[in-house]
């Protein structure tokens, strides 16, 4: 698979090179290094206890110059010497863009997201998700994909033909934070006998109502989550099966805005394997502006998600609370700050994050995130990660 | 009284307390001015030249422009932003506008797309393209600082005429112009501001300077544009415009180049959904 997605830059570069003699190009992107603490011994002694790794993202956009033809392209690289599947190369976007009077169409690999909530991403289910890059789910594979995309005065129209599926990303047995039991990418199951060449589809309808956004949409294809089974290869190790289920799912994303008031939600109805099931994040944010007669914004948020499958299916989200605040400090390095709680309010499991930027001169910024987890319970499934507190730097120098 | 609705339209760019300084030309000789005085009241006079000012920058249906915001520090440390502008006249209501950041690098390809309006809250999306997600961002931060800069959002949105309460104040010189003097008290909510004093020049209505005075009534900031330049032989836009925060000491200059107008946008530009496709 990922032998298959290198090849493509090499393809598309050259592609790319043609066309460029025409039109414009611009080049961009970020290096970075990234230094990770934790702050207990791993639970299993081939996990590392800190790491440092660097990442190269660089970004090649460009048009024929016709106004209505463009392609943008975005490599994603890791060198992490440690954790031989962090060690990887991703090609999130290498797209033609063609662009016809209220219509446009996309068609070559790219990441997209949808939704509004903080917590989980429920509705956001096309890209796959670049797990060993972090545990938010907001690092997405490319994906391969026809995105035809209408305006119409009554709403925007997204239809997705989506070929090729790609697999998740699992640490390695030296990977650190991850599953008890390392997930062993070559045993991967697929339920559908097409694999990784199942025709995935996707459909989305968007529109703002004045202060209302409303966005529903409709996926058929390859569930992007695995479900993870333990087993026992042949010699003798013990290790987990991702197995990669076909749902068609419904969804709904709602944004409103009354003053300092945002309300969000997010409903899905998932069917499969013969069963169906509904979970939802809903929420708030609550917005102070300028506190103190200063230039700090200050937002405050909850949200709740909740998953009506029996217990024994349920994702982390499922009777969960999220209280958060989110600065903004409107400073000339655009310093902010995400801090948030989440709670299970049936299992008491507590996990702690905090992400904070800011702009170091002109073309480096600094990252800090900390994740720690205390009080989780046995049957939670966080209990994997309950050694894995973290505190994660990053310094990236943009170009 | 003059009906506030006479003649509403969009003046502005983004970034325009500018355009009201472009004002019109339009109106009223001097000797029309001075006779009316007799029977005006300063509030009449003072709607009168705001409306006379919108009046005159009519039409001008869309431009573009180049924008370099530095800012500076009290120490004298600056930072630079390079901003593209595309704005769209709006008829009955406020501009669109958006602003593409090409630097600082970490925020190249950051969209901002504004819908103003008079009174009403603006509608504001931000697009932010590493996690390639349209955000709708409330603007009722109207007071709060743009990208750490001295201008605050109020200051960049268009102006149009029902967003302040005006009464003329003087006439006087202002430079190698002669000026209206006239203050301006904010109609709309969360102003971070108890008025503002500006100078138009009576010949073109180019807003030379605006003093801000904060929620305490003291002086906070001042405004002064300079280098105007008349676009497609009616629309005047001045080259620099100096902030300077008389609080905190710092200061932030925008530099605007490559003007261009009537360059075919539409709607079609200004959606939120396609917040994406922009380079």
């Amino acid at each position: 698979m990922m032998r298959k997605f290198l090849f493509a830059p090499i393809l598309g570069g050259s592609l790319l090179v043609c066309s460029t003699l025409a039109g414009a190009a611009e080049f961009s992107g970020n290096i970075a290094a990234e230094a990770l603490f934790f702050g207990q011994s791993a639970s299993s002694p081939e996990q590392l206890d800190s790491n440092l790794t660097l990442s190269f993202e660089p970004q090649w956009t460009g048009d024929w110059g016709d106004g209505d033809n463009s392609w943008s392209s975005k490599l994603f690289l890791r060198a992490d010497d440690r954790d031989s599947e962090r060690n990887h190369v991703d090609l999130r976007e290498l797209y033609w863009l063609h662009l016809n009077g209220d219509s446009e169409l996309r068609v070559g690999i790219n990441t997209l997201f949808w939704g509004v909530t903080e917590s989980q991403h429920l509705v956001d289910v096309v890209n796959q998700v670049d797990q060993v890059e972090g545990i938010d789910g907001e690092d997405k594979l490319g994906q391969p994909m026809i995105h035809l995309k209408h305006y119409e005065d009554w709403g925007v129209v997204d239809l997705l033909l989506l070929p090729g599926f790609r697999e998740r990303t699992f640490q390695s047995i030296n990977g650190r934070p991850r599953t008890s039991l390392v997930v062993d990418t070559n045993a991967v199951q697929y339920q559908s006998s097409d694999e990784q060449s199942h025709i995935d589809y996707a459909f989305r309808y968007s529109q703002i109502f004045d202060d209302l956004d409303l966005g529903l949409t409709w996926f058929k294809g390859t569930n992007r989550n695995p479900i993870l089974t333990p087993a026992v290869k042949s010699n003798g190790l013990a290790i987990l099966i991702p197995t990669y289920n076909q749902m068609t799912q419904l969804g709904l994303d709602l944004q409103l805005m009354i003053e300092a008031w945002t309300w969000k939600l997010e409903l899905i109805h998932r069917e499969t394997n013969g069963s169906s099931f509904e979970a939802s994040t809903m929420g708030f944010e609550y917005t102070f502006y300028g506190v103190f007669d200063s230039d700090i914004n200050i937002g405050t948020l909850a949200e709740y998600s909740y998953d009506n499958r029996s217990p024994s299916e349920r994702g982390v989200f499922d009777r969960d609370l999220l209280i958060g605040a989110r600065l903004a400090f409107n400073d000339a390095q655009s310093t902010d700050m995400l801090i948030g709680l989440v709670i299970d309010t049936e299992k008491q499991s507590r996990t702690f994050r905090i992400e904070g930027s800011r702009r170091l001169g002109d073309s480096w910024k600094g990252t800090i995130e900390v994740q720690a987890f205390s009080n989780i319970d046995k049957s939670d499934v966080l209990t994997l990660f309950s050694r894995d507190d973290y505190l994660l730097l990053e310094l990236a120098r943009y170009f | 009284m003059h009906n506030f609705r006479v003649a509403i339209k969009a003046v502005a760019s983004p970034f325009t307390t500018v355009a009201l300084l472009v004002i019109a030309l339009v109106p009223l000789t001097q000797v029309q001015a001075q006779t009316q005085t007799q029977t005006q009241t300063a509030a009449e006079k003072g709607l009168e030249i705001a409306e006379a000012a919108q009046a005159f920058d009519e039409g001008f249906v869309d431009f573009t422009a180049n924008m370099n915001m530095i800012l500076k520090t009290k120490q004298g440390d600056t930072s630079t932003r390079i901003i593209r502008i595309k704005t769209l006249e709006v008829e009955n209501d406020g501009d669109k506008s958006l602003s593409i950041f090409d630097e600082p690098a970490d925020v190249k390809g950051t969209a901002m797309l504004t819908y103003t309006h008079g009174l009403e809250p603006d509608d504001q999306w931000l697009y932010l393209p590493a996690l390639k997600k349209v955000k709708r961002i409330n603007s009722r931060n109207k007071s709060g600082p743009f990208m750490g800069s001295t201008f605050a959002f109020e200051d960049l949105g268009s102006q149009e005429v029902e967003k302040y309460r005006y009464q003329y104040l003087k006439q006087e010189s202002c430079g190698d112009w002669m000026c209206y003097v006239i203050e301006r008290t904010p109609a709309y909510e969360k102003s971070g501001y108890t008025k503002q004093i500006a100078w138009i020049d009576t010949q073109a209505y180019r807003l030379a300077k605006v003093e801000f005075y904060d929620r305490k009534k003291s002086l906070l900031k001042t405004l002064e544009a300079s280098e105007f330049k008349l676009y497609i032989g009616k629309h005047w836009r001045p080259g620099k415009m100096n902030m300077v925060n008389h609080q905190n000491g710092k200061s932030t200059v925008l530099e605007w180049t490559n003007y261009q107008f009537k360059t075919g946008l539409s709607d079609r530009d200004f959606r939120a959904q396609s917040l994406k496709r922009l380079k």
